[in-house]
Parts: C-alpha cells; sequence; structure tokens
C-alpha cells in the first residue's frame, strides 16, 4: 500500500514566559492509504501538538518547529508539510486532511447555521456554488446519520445533543473527500453509547471513502475498536509503533506494558487490581537528554539514563525505542 | 542549572541562597510588571495623603477670603505669588488649599459611598443569589428597574429635592449605586453556589460559619473590591457634577472640587487657572482609581492568578 | 419570538409604573412639595394657595392616581417658569437632544471599534496601546471640565468652533466629542476584549482547519460574534448619553431635554422637571426594547427562546 504521509524526526518546541516546552522531541511515522492509526498518550505526551504542528494549526509564536520532514502525497503530488507557504497550506486543510476536535460545542460557531459550516468547506475548496453546496451538505447531513437533513441544515448547534453534533464536525471533516481525516480525542466528550455510535459511523465511513483515519486519544479500549496501527507517545517521543493485534500481544516497550496493564477489563477471572504506573509525567520544561520513561520504568539501567533511545525494528512494522528487550528479560544489544 | 539525571530532592531545591540583591531586582521586576497599577496606588496615596494632612503642608485656609488679593494667577505666571501657588479665586480664597481640602470631601463622598452602597448591596445581592427563586426574581426585577434608567437624571433630581449637604449626597450615592453592587453580589453567590466547593465543605460537615467566612466570602470580596474601586473613582466624579450643578455642599460651607469648578466657570474665559485645578485634580484621582481598579481587577481574578504567577 | 417581545413589553410597562411612583416620591419626600416649589420667600399663605392649587392637599392615593391618569395623557401640568404645559417644551427639545447623542455615539462607533479591532487582533500592538490609553481618559476625565477646557482652547484661543448654541454643524463637533469620549472608551475596551476572547475558541481553530481564507475567518467569524455584545452595550451607551447629556447640554447652551433640566433645577420649576424625568426614562426604556430586539436578531440563539 502507498504510503501518504511520512513524517521524520519532528521537533516542535513553545517558547513561553515560563520556559521552553519541548513538546515534540523527534517522532517518526507513516501512514498508508485508507490506514487507520491511532495516536495513544497521556496529556502531554505530544500526540495531538505532532499533529497540529504539521498542518500549521500550532500558534506560530510561540510555537515553532525545530525539525523534521512530513511528505504528505496529495492531489499535487509529495510534498513536506512542513516546509509549505501558509496559502499551500489552506489548500491542504479542510481540502485534503480534514479534521475532528474534541468538543463538539465549542468546535461549531454558534451563531451559524450547520448547514453553512460545512457549506463553506465546499464553496470554498470544491468551488461549488452555494446552491451546489447546500444540496451536498444535505446529501453528507444524511451520510453521517443526520435524521431530516433539509430542515436541519438550518438549524444551530445548540439545537442538537451532543451526539449528533459530532456528527455534523465529522459532516465537515468529510466534505470535500479528504485523504486523510485527523480526529483528536473525537469521542472523549461524548457519552459512553454515543461514543460507540460515532465510533460505528467512522467505520462506515471509511469503508465508504477510502480515507485514512490518524485518532488521537488517551483511551485505549477505543483504539481496539477502530485502529489498526498505533503508534505510543510519551514525553514528546514516540515509545513504540505496531499494528493493533502486535501492540496487544507481544508490547515491546515498558510503558505499553504499563498502559495495557492499566486497563480494567471485564472478561478479567479474579479481580485484580488496576496497575498504575509509578510516577508523575515528566517535565517538558526539561530538554531532553535521555530516555523520557526512565524515571518510571521497572526496567531502566544505566544506558537508559545516557542516551535517547531512537526507534529500531523489533517485528513486522513493529518498532519501540527502548534499550530493553522485554521478551528476552535483558538489555538489548543494539 | 538543573540536569535529568539526578532524581531532585526537596533539599537541593531549598539550596538556593536568594540574596538580597535578589530579592530587590525580583520586588523590581514584580513593580515594573504591574506598573499601571502600583503608579495608580500611588496616585491614590498621594490623594489620601493631601487630604489628611491638608493643614500641614498649607498655612491658607480653603476658606478665608481675602478681597485684596483675589483673582490672582498661579504662581509661575506674572502677578503670581508662591503664598498662593495655585492662584486666587473671585473671593479671594487661596486655590490650592482649597483643591487640598476637597480632596477631603471626595473621598469622604467616595468611602462612604460605597461603604453604604456596598453594604446594602451585598446584602440584597447576597440574599437575592442566596434564596433563588421568585425573591431573587423580584429582587432582581427591582434592581434592573433602577440599573436601567438614566442614571445621572435621577441624581440630580433626587439632589435637587433634596437639598445641598453633604449627608445627602452620601446618601443618595450609597442608596442609588447599591443595585451595582447587589447585582455583582448576586452573580458571584450565584456562581459560588453553582461551583462544588460549598458542597462539598457542606459534605465534609463543616458548619455554616465556616463556610460563610472561608469559602464564601474571600470569593466575594476579589471583585466587590475592585468594584467598590471603580465606583467610588466614579463617586468623585458625580460629587464634583453635582457640585458644578450647585447641588452639592454649599461652597461657603467647604470646598469641594465640583463648587470650585462651577464657580470657575463663570470666569473660565479670563481666569482659566479657577476651573482648571479643580479639573485636573478630578482626573488626577480618577485615573489613579481606574488604573487601581484595572491592575485589581487582574490580580484579584482567581483565573488570572495562574498565568501571572 | 413574540412570546419574548411581549414579555420585555410588559416588564418596560412595569418599569414605567416604577419610574412614575419614583419621580411623584421624589417630589413629596420632603413633606411639603409646595414649599419646595415656591420660591424661598413665599409667605406661608402663598404657599397654602399654591398647595390648594395644585391639589396637594388631597390623600395621597388620589393624587398618585390622578398623577398616574394625567401622565398617560402627557399632562404633567404647567412649567412653574414658562407657565405653559410642560410636557411639550420637554418635547420640542427632543431634537437637539437625539442629534447630540447620535454625533455623539457616531464619532465614538467610528473611532471605537476600528482601534478596538486592531487592539484585538494585535494586542500589546501601539494601536492597542493608544487606544488603552483613550479609553482609560475618556472614563477619567471629568467630561463637563473637558468641556470647558475645550471650549476654552478650541473655541476661544483658536477659533475653531463656536462656543454654544446650535448653528452650523460646526457647533455639534465639540459636544458630539466631549459627549462621546467615554462612550469611545468603552466601545474601545469592549471590542478589544471581545475580539480577543474570540479568536481563542475552539471554532476558530475549527476555521481554520477547514482551510479557509484568513479574511473569512476574520469577517464571518470573529467579527459576527463580536458584534453580539457590541450591538448591547452600542444601545445601552446611547441610553446613557440621551439621559446624561445634562452637563454638555448646560456648558455648550445646547437647547437640548438636558440643557432644561439645568435650567428648571435652577429654577424650582419641579413640574417641568418630572416631565423631563418620566419623557426621558421613556425614551431610554424604548431603546432598550430596541436594543433587546436587534440583540435577537443577531443572536440565534436568543431568537429561539432558549
Amino acid at each position: 500500500m502507498a504510503k501518504i504521509l511520512e513524517v521524520k524526526d519532528l521537533v516542535t518546541k513553545f517558547y513561553t514566559l515560563d520556559g521552553v516546552v519541548n513538546a515534540v522531541n523527534g517522532v517518526s511515522f507513516d501512514l498508508e492509504e485508507g490506514e487507520t492509526l491511532a495516536i495513544v498518550g497521556e496529556s502531554g505526551s505530544g500526540k495531538s501538538v505532532t499533529m497540529m504542528s504539521l498542518l500549521g494549526l500550532i500558534p506560530m509564536p510561540p510555537g515553532k518547529i525545530e525539525g523534521g520532514t512530513a511528505h504528505f502525497t496529495g492531489v499535487g503530488g509529495r510534498h513536506d508539510l512542513l516546509q509549505m507557504t501558509p496559502e499551500e497550506l489552506r489548500e491542504v486543510r479542510g481540502g485534503q486532511i480534514g479534521f475532528v476536535f474534541q468538543d463538539p460545542i465549542s468546535t461549531l460557531n454558534p451563531i451559524l447555521t450547520i448547514g453553512e459550516q460545512i457549506a463553506e468547506t465546499l464553496t470554498r475548496h470544491k468551488g461549488m456554488t452555494k446552491d451546489e453546496a447546500r444540496k451536498h451538505t444535505i446529501k453528507l447531513l444524511g451520510q453521517v446519520g443526520i435524521p431530516d437533513p433539509e430542515l436541519r441544515y438550518k438549524a444551530y448547534p445548540f439545537q442538537f445533543s451532543g451526539g449528533m453534533r459530532q456528527r455534523v464536525v465529522i459532516a465537515i471533516a468529510i466534505a470535500c473527500t479528504p485523504q486523510i481525516i485527523i480526529a483528536d480525542e473525537p469521542t472523549t466528550a461524548l457519552d459512553v453509547t454515543v461514543q460507540a455510535q460515532i465510533v460505528e459511523l467512522f467505520k462506515q465511513l471509511r469503508e465508504a471513502l477510502d480515507v485514512a483515519v490518524i485518532w488521537i486519544t488517551h483511551d485505549l479500549g477505543v483504539v481496539a475498536g477502530i485502529a489498526e496501527r498505533v503508534l505510543v507517545m510519551y514525553g514528546g517521543r514516540p515509545a513504540e509503533i505496531a499494528s493493533v493485534d502486535d501492540l496487544y500481544e507481544r508490547p515491546q516497550h515498558p510503558y505499553t506494558l504499563g498502559l495495557l496493564g492499566a486497563l480494567p477489563r471485564l472478561d478479567a477471572r479474579e479481580s485484580k487490581r488496576l496497575v498504575s504506573i509509578q510516577g508523575a509525567p515528566p517535565d517538558l520544561l526539561l530538554p531532553l537528554q535521555h530516555c523520557p520513561f526512565a524515571w518510571r520504568c521497572d526496567f531502566a539501567f544505566e544506558r537508559c539514563w545516557q542516551e535517547i533511545p531512537s526507534l529500531i525494528t523489533v517485528g513486522e512494522r513493529h518498532e519501540t525505542s527502548c534499550f530493553y528487550d522485554l521478551e528476552k528479560g535483558a538489555p538489548r544489544d543494539v | 542549572m538543573a540536569d535529568n539525571t539526578t532524581p531532585k530532592t526537596v533539599d537541593s531545591l531549598l539550596d538556593t541562597e536568594k540574596t538580597f540583591k535578589d530579592r530587590v531586582t525580583y520586588f523590581g521586576r514584580f513593580l515594573w510588571r504591574d506598573r499601571s497599577g502600583v503608579i495608580g496606588l500611588i496616585v491614590f496615596l498621594i490623594v489620601v495623603f493631601a487630604a489628611v494632612f491638608a493643614p500641614m503642608i498649607t498655612d491658607q485656609s480653603p476658606l478665608d477670603q481675602d478681597l485684596r488679593s483675589s483673582k490672582m494667577p498661579p504662581a509661575w505666571q506674572e502677578e503670581g505669588d508662591w503664598a498662593h501657588p495655585f492662584g486666587t479665586d473671585s473671593l479671594g480664597k487661596d486655590i490650592f488649599s482649597r483643591v487640598l481640602y476637597g480632596a477631603r470631601v471626595s473621598l469622604m463622598v467616595g468611602l462612604f459611598g460605597v461603604l453604604i452602597a456596598g453594604t446594602l448591596g451585598m446584602i440584597v445581592g447576597a440574599i437575592a443569589g442566596y434564596a433563588g427563586g421568585r425573591l431573587d426574581a423580584a429582587i432582581m426585577s427591582g434592581v434592573n428597574l433602577i440599573l436601567s434608567l438614566p442614571y445621572l437624571l435621577f441624581v440630580v433630581f433626587i439632589a435637587a429635592v433634596l437639598g445641598r449637604s453633604l449627608l445627602n449626597v452620601i446618601l443618595i450615592f450609597g442608596i442609588t449605586d447599591a443595585p451595582i453592587f447587589a447585582r455583582v453580589t448576586r452573580g458571584e453567590v450565584l456562581r459560588i453556589r453553582e461551583s462544588g466547593y460549598v458542597e462539598s465543605a457542606v459534605s465534609a460537615g463543616a458548619r455554616w460559619p465556616r463556610i460563610l467566612f472561608d469559602h464564601i466570602l474571600p470569593n466575594l470580596l476579589g471583585p466587590l473590591i475592585t468594584l467598590a474601586t471603580f465606583e467610588m473613582s466614579r463617586m468623585i466624579f458625580y460629587e464634583a457634577g453635582l457640585g458644578f450643578l450647585g447641588l452639592s455642599v454649599p461652597p461657603n460651607e467647604y470646598p469641594t472640587w465640583g463648587n470650585m469648578l462651577a464657580a470657575g466657570r463663570k470666569y473660565m474665559t479670563s481666569y482659566p487657572w479657577m476651573a482648571s485645578f479643580p479639573g485636573l485634580a478630578i482626573m488626577f484621582t480618577s485615573l489613579g482609581m481606574n488604573l487601581l481598579g484595572d491592575w485589581l481587577r487582574d490580580v484579584l481574578d482567581p483565573r488570572m492568578r495562574r498565568s501571572r504567577k | 419570538m413574540h412570546r419574548y417581545l411581549f414579555s420585555k413589553l410588559a416588564q418596560s410597562l412595569l418599569l414605567l409604573f416604577g419610574v412614575l411612583f419614583l419621580v411623584f416620591m421624589m417630589v413629596r419626600v420632603t413633606g411639603d412639595p409646595a414649599a419646595l416649589m415656591m420660591p424661598r420667600e413665599s409667605s406661608p399663605e402663598q404657599i397654602e394657595a399654591f398647595r390648594e392649587e395644585l391639589g396637594f392637599n388631597d390623600p395621597l392615593m388620589t393624587q398618585f392616581g390622578r398623577f398616574i391618569v394625567e401622565a398617560i395623557q402627557g399632562d404633567f401640568g404647567n412649567s412653574l417658569h414658562f407657565k405653559t404645559p410642560a410636557l411639550p417644551l420637554v418635547v420640542e427639545r427632543l431634537g437637539a437632544t437625539v442629534e447630540l447623542a447620535v454625533a455623539g455615539l457616531l464619532m465614538a462607533m467610528i473611532f471605537g471599534i476600528p482601534i478596538g479591532l486592531i487592539g484585538g487582533f494585535t494586542p500589546g500592538g501601539l494601536t492597542d496601546n493608544i487606544g488603552r490609553f483613550i479609553a482609560l481618559m475618556g472614563q477619567s476625565i471629568p467630561n463637563f471640565w473637558l468641556g470647558l477646557m475645550m471650549i476654552l482652547y478650541f473655541g476661544v484661543e483658536l477659533g475653531w468652533f463656536p462656543t454654544f448654541g446650535r448653528d452650523t454643524w460646526h457647533s455639534v463637533v465639540m459636544p458630539a466629542f466631549v459627549l462621546g469620549l467615554p462612550v469611545l472608551g468603552q466601545i474601545v475596551r469592549l471590542t478589544r476584549s471581545a475580539v480577543l476572547e474570540i479568536r481563542g475558541e475552539d471554532f476558530i481553530r475549527t476555521a481554520h482547519s477547514k482551510g479557509l481564507e484568513p479574511k473569512t475567518i476574520y469577517t464571518k467569524h470573529v467579527l459576527r460574534n463580536v458584534a453580539i455584545p457590541l450591538v448591547s452595550v452600542i444601545g445601552v451607551q446611547f441610553g446613557y448619553m440621551l439621559g446624561g447629556s445634562i452637563y454638555i447640554e448646560a456648558i455648550f447652551s445646547w437647547p437640548g431635554m438636558g440643557g432644561l433640566l439645568e435650567q428648571s433645577i435652577g429654577w424650582r420649576d419641579f413640574p417641568l422637571v418630572q416631565a423631563i424625568a418620566v419623557f426621558t426614562s421613556v425614551i431610554v426604556l424604548a431603546l432598550n426594547i430596541v436594543t433587546d430586539m436587534a440583540y435577537s436578531i443577531i443572536d440565534p440563539r436568543i431568537r429561539y427562546g432558549r
């Protein structure tokens, strides 16, 4: 399968009054056509910042992209997103890469009709007339499961429930048939039952549109439901990248292990205590000089404190950035 | 320099010795960052100082008429004299001392006016916010009635009816400004009620007086102090306005900036200083208090506090 | 929508009733309205005769009832000074005050909104700092004093503008400026903070994520949302200007209702003062209703009666 997004060594920092925040410290991953990749991590792991910096959606003072490349193969060929001008990026955003954000009530403009908010991407990127955009929007509303789309076109966001609003946001994202949809915690703000509906909707849409999805979340449970591959991030670094099965069956990074252990499971025979990972998240104000997880890692040894581990291949499309081999129970000889 | 290889301990954090120079620079930086607030505070203190120490600053009495030295210009102009630094008015009263003594009236009006308005308003607003329901609606419609009317008009009307005295002025302001305090208090009480911590304090077994003093009052104080600063500035303004119309304290009893302006108005073209100085005094005071109020608002708002550090 | 309007109207009528009550009571609060209205040197017999004439000896409820009934018909008695019906004297002055208020508001909006917008889009920049300085000044400078100063310099010394009366279009410039300056300050502050707040909202990030042109984002998404609180503030400020123009009109000898108020206070012409108070309140209340309506048109959340 062809790769449509190739990110290499992305470094993003924020220059704030309190110091330099090292939000992203060298992240690399690939995305193939039509593939669903989940980016998992705790708050502050850099998962959102990574994707937002690629598309120029972080505030540029104080944010600054200081390294890396991000080759996107879109309609106009293969180009590095990080080298694009703002105008070029504006073509990509919305037109070739769509977004779904976390909280649908604040994501939508409260004083515009939802129809208008969907239609404006169509007129902007597809050059449709207002009438064409309107008809297409109504079709889209039907596609995302909103009943009575002709009536609802003129409705305002406050007249919808949370789940319906998120469907509207999804409609905006898919409106211009993008190649990638970036969903940043799309179900976190929704009720659990609604969550399931939205995940279902995503699955249907990616079937129908053959679109690649990057699903950012901190919830491993949702990952299992929708992802094909997973990128686990910690402290602005990629901890592990693998297919969902490989990740759950053969985790290679102590952090992943910790995350999996912390998952409450319905099928647990005996009541097991939830294992939480000891320690606290890393302080991003300090420049990274070693493995960010070393503080909290049960398996850390001297090397972990002296170098930053880079990604090494440990299986088919399975990489990890750890000096310790969990399966062998000993440091790797790399 | 912090480094990541050695685990941090609490002791190492306390290790840094703060020298005197460090403290001074820290304080200096604090002053500079909030310089507008500091300026406001200084101005306010100057005004208070002038009011309190007026008799020691000038030996002229603000009420003595001396027709021989009437209409003298400020000291730095010809025919001026440093005995009367700001000149004299049409009856020979020294303007400088009148400005200083006038500060007393303005401050008193502001202070007591705000005290009355604040107390009244706080009680009414707290009741409305706490009781909720119909009582709240009834109180608030009364409050909104008073607030939606042309304020100035009614202040002037009432002052015209009640007659001229300092007490009347203070009472008028105290009562007519209470609605604003009521509205703000009610808003804050509602907000505090909605937020969880009163509930958690109650469920943790805290008793009422403690809840009131530890939780509710501190949160009310911030916005109310800020409001009080602005309203005090406004009252000084309005007192001057009333004086300008001749509705404040009669000029022979006491100098107020307002009635100085009224008196000076007639002589604007020939002896402009008579009205200029009281006007400048009002502006100076107002400016200082507005700056102070802005700064207080930023500092006392708990949400802002975090990002200011 | 209609229900909202209706309830607003009902509220306003209630408010108006409250105003009439206030006005009625104020004159009687000293105990003897007749003594209040007669010149101080009047003899007790003159005061008594006056009291009879104006019906102050009747029971309070009767007086109040009569007052309400007459007020609805627009009868506020005769002005003591002019000896003619009070209300028409006020109404004929309405035009001048409205003209002044409109001019002041326009001035405040034309300068205030752009400065506030620029300040919001480039906080900390030069325009922003100038704007905030102007806002502070507008709030702190006593407008009556400013009026006097401006008359002195621009009117007398430089002779650019006439210093009193309402003759040519020049006449309105200085008073409008002085009246509108605090409003200018308010508008700058509000616009600036609204712009800043809205720019930080999530839906602006969404607008960026759609790849929309910056121009579209600013006009359609930011400005339209800024307009909401702005309309409200403009309505309120206009009401203040209409009701609070007394000082400006007095200083500039502007023939409006405020100037009449100042004079009638001097003459102790309370029927006239009453008429002015009630009439101005009616206008301000009507203005509030109009502002609310405009607000509900702009903000769909209000329209659909949340």
